[in-house]
């Protein structure tokens, strides 16, 4: 029993690990149709944000919760308009660029913080299940995720924002034609989605500690569930990773993480062939 | 269809290469014949993507895998064999099979675009992950132990078919690599220019339309596939032969990501642009390494942002239209005959 429990919460964060990894891209990739390659070392840069901040003396969850979305949302909203912007319906170039973006974003980390991993302990004890021992950071992390889930639906379904960038999502022209700024529009969203990254790489940061190159980690995870999710941003999100994680937990603890990672791989590979337009693209049509 | 073929990039690409073969052995010494044969080789490598993407419009973002695969494959062949010829030949088999098995997968599921670079870039990564983890000596293929994240090192080196005892030398291995970069070029640019090629373009430039006229895209797509995939497990033999070591390194995202970077840099579309796109980031990779200021992630970062957004087409077509006096760029089939003139003008073509 108490062993069920124990896999059940690993499923529970792993799942929740992962919408936070690629909830960002999600946003990005769902409502303007850009995928940001660089997304990875957004989360990095959260990372560093957290750690930065802690070390000068902020209180941990104010680096993790405020500093962290804020610094890496306001990265998002310079590269929005010195790159994105110009690439707009040119996904494939986006792409490139996003991944030249990385490997910059790599090479000037490096130089200021050098190569090495730094970290910051994890703020929260231990939770005793039974006899099993839990880090209680695992529970944050779920809550973060349910948190950041609960108000972006909120954002998109109801607020006036949400309703003008459903609107844009779905025809631009329209929108346009009706008195809003589309590029105001993307901006905004590129730089939530930002922000999200940002979020990630702070809650993350005292698990996996961070090096310039741990972009690379995250991005190719995110980048694989948003695609296998598909084009509704929460609902594609949420089915994506729980299914991935679950494979991926599942397999780690029957054998090994290294054929856990694999196993999640599997999965995706199998999904995309099966809905080669994502989860979303065959069920939950319409949503968000 | 012949009277419009070009052989101008042809007879460059044979007088370029023989004179690389004759004089550059005579004036450089072994160490920087070393240097040069690794451009000879990723430009081969650089050409299997050329084909796929520029010509057949299949964005791989995990095409390293084949190139890794050669490695491995020849490395283990070649320690097992002894005598490498088969192993040779098998660094192409593998990875046209395992091309043959995944585009199967791909194009007859009818993916395309972004999913099938996610697919890509998926099973690059499973490479990377198994061929870390099989550390230890359970993990063994004949004699040869994988070596997990360490690798196979003192790969034998390429003997002449049929004399076991007579391996390359270092200025062999750099005339054998020149020779198939130009055997590659010249092989790409007839297939190109054939009918099967006419097509592959015509499936890239309308899917559709190729399909109504009675082509089946996926059956075209598939075998460009397999023949970009035996490229680079060619060029992934070489890489493991000038070495003499591989590691899951080969299907590290970063070097699935290179080259992108050099066909994007040279121009998506040409032959001529990613090999002239590789042979300048190797160049400036390696002088920046020996310089050791500036981090080299920045530099080919801010290159790669920069040419996507001021050079979208690369280098070789903005030059070629600049040197055509900027009149509007006409489609690959149009340039090989309207560009026949001079040497000078027929790298568009290439």
């Amino acid at each position: 029993m108490d062993y069920l429990i124990a896999i059940g919460l690993e499923v529970v964060s792993g799942i929740a690990s992962l919408v936070l990894i690629s909830i960002g891209l999600a946003v990005v990739f769902g409502m303007m149709k850009v995928i940001n390659l660089a997304h990875g070392e957004f989360l990095m840069m959260g990372g560093y944000a957290t750690i930065a901040a802690s070390k000068a003396g902020i209180n941990i969850w104010i680096a993790i919760l405020v500093i962290a979305p804020l610094v890496v949302g306001l990265v998002g909203l310079v590269v929005e308009r010195l790159v994105i912007r110009h690439l707009y319906g040119r996904v494939i170039d986006t792409m490139l660029a996003t991944w030249g973006l990385s490997l910059l974003f790599i090479g000037l980390v490096t130089t200021v913080f050098g190569n090495t991993t730094s970290g910051i302990s994890s703020p929260l004890g231990a939770v005793n299940i039974g006899p099993i021992g839990f880090s209680a950071y695992k529970f944050f992390i779920v809550a973060v995720a349910v948190a950041v889930i609960v108000t972006l639906y909120l954002l998109f379904k109801l607020s006036r924002f949400g309703l003008i960038a459903r609107a844009t999502m779905q025809n631009a022209d329209m929108s346009a034609a009706l008195g809003v700024d589309p590029a105001r529009v993307y901006a905004a969203t590129f730089a939530i989605g930002s922000a999200l990254a940002g979020l990630a790489g702070g809650v993350l940061a005292p698990v996996t500690g961070v090096v310039p190159s741990i972009g690379a980690a995250f991005v190719a995870k995110a980048f694989i569930t948003v695609i296998g999710g598909g084009s509704a941003v929460l609902v594609g999100t949420l089915s994506a990773s729980g299914i991935f994680a679950t494979v991926n937990q599942l397999a780690s603890f029957a054998t090994t993480p290294v054929i856990g990672e694999v196993a999640l791989l599997g999965a995706a590979i199998i999904l995309l062939r099966l809905f080669p337009r994502g989860i979303t693209g065959r069920f939950f049509k319409g949503r968000i | 269809m012949n009277g419009s073929r070009n052989y101008w990039p042809i007879a460059a690409a044979v007088i370029a290469a023989l004179s690389a073969i004759i004089v550059l052995p005579v004036i450089y010494d072994e160490y920087a014949l070393l240097q040069l044969t690794i451009y000879a080789i990723l430009s081969v490598l650089a050409l299997s993507l050329a084909f796929i993407w520029g010509y057949g419009g299949i964005l791989s973002f995990g095409h390293a895998v084949f190139f890794g695969l050669g490695a491995y494959t020849y490395a283990i062949g070649a320690m097992n064999f002894g005598e490498t010829t088969i192993a040779l030949l098998l660094s192409m088999v593998i990875p046209a099979l395992f091309a043959a098995a995944l585009g199967y997968f791909l194009f007859y599921g009818r993916i395309s675009d972004v999913y099938l670079g996610a697919i890509t870039l998926t099973v690059t990564l499973i490479f990377f992950d198994l061929a870390s983890s099989t550390s230890g000596p359970q993990y063994r293929i004949g004699q040869v132990a994988l070596g997990g994240f360490n690798g196979i090192p003192s790969i034998p080196q390429l003997n002449v078919p049929g004399f076991p005892d007579w391996t390359l030398s270092t200025t062999e291995l750099f005339i054998l690599s020149v020779a198939i970069l130009a055997l590659v070029y010249i092989s790409l640019r007839l297939l190109i220019s054939s009918d099967f090629g006419r097509v592959v373009i015509a499936i890239k430039e309308n899917e559709v339309r190729a399909e109504l006229l009675g082509y089946d895209a996926r059956k075209y797509k598939l075998v460009t596939f397999v023949i970009g995939g035996a490229i680079a497990g060619l060029a992934g033999c070489l890489f493991a032969n000038w070495g003499g070591f591989t590691s899951p390194a080969v299907f590290a995202l970063g070097q699935s990501v290179q080259i992108i970077i050099w066909m994007v840099v040279g121009g998506v579309g040409t032959l001529a642009g990613p090999v002239i796109g590789c042979v300048l980031m190797q160049w400036l990779t390696s002088s920046l390494a020996s310089f050791g200021t500036v981090n080299n992630n920045l530099v080919l970062g801010g290159i790669l942002v920069i040419v996507v957004l001021l050079l979208p087409q690369g280098l070789v077509p903005t030059i070629a239209r600049l040197a055509r006096g900027r009149r509007p760029v006409q489609r690959l089939d149009a340039t090989a005959g309207a560009l026949g003139a001079t040497p000078a003008k027929s790298e568009v073509g290439a």
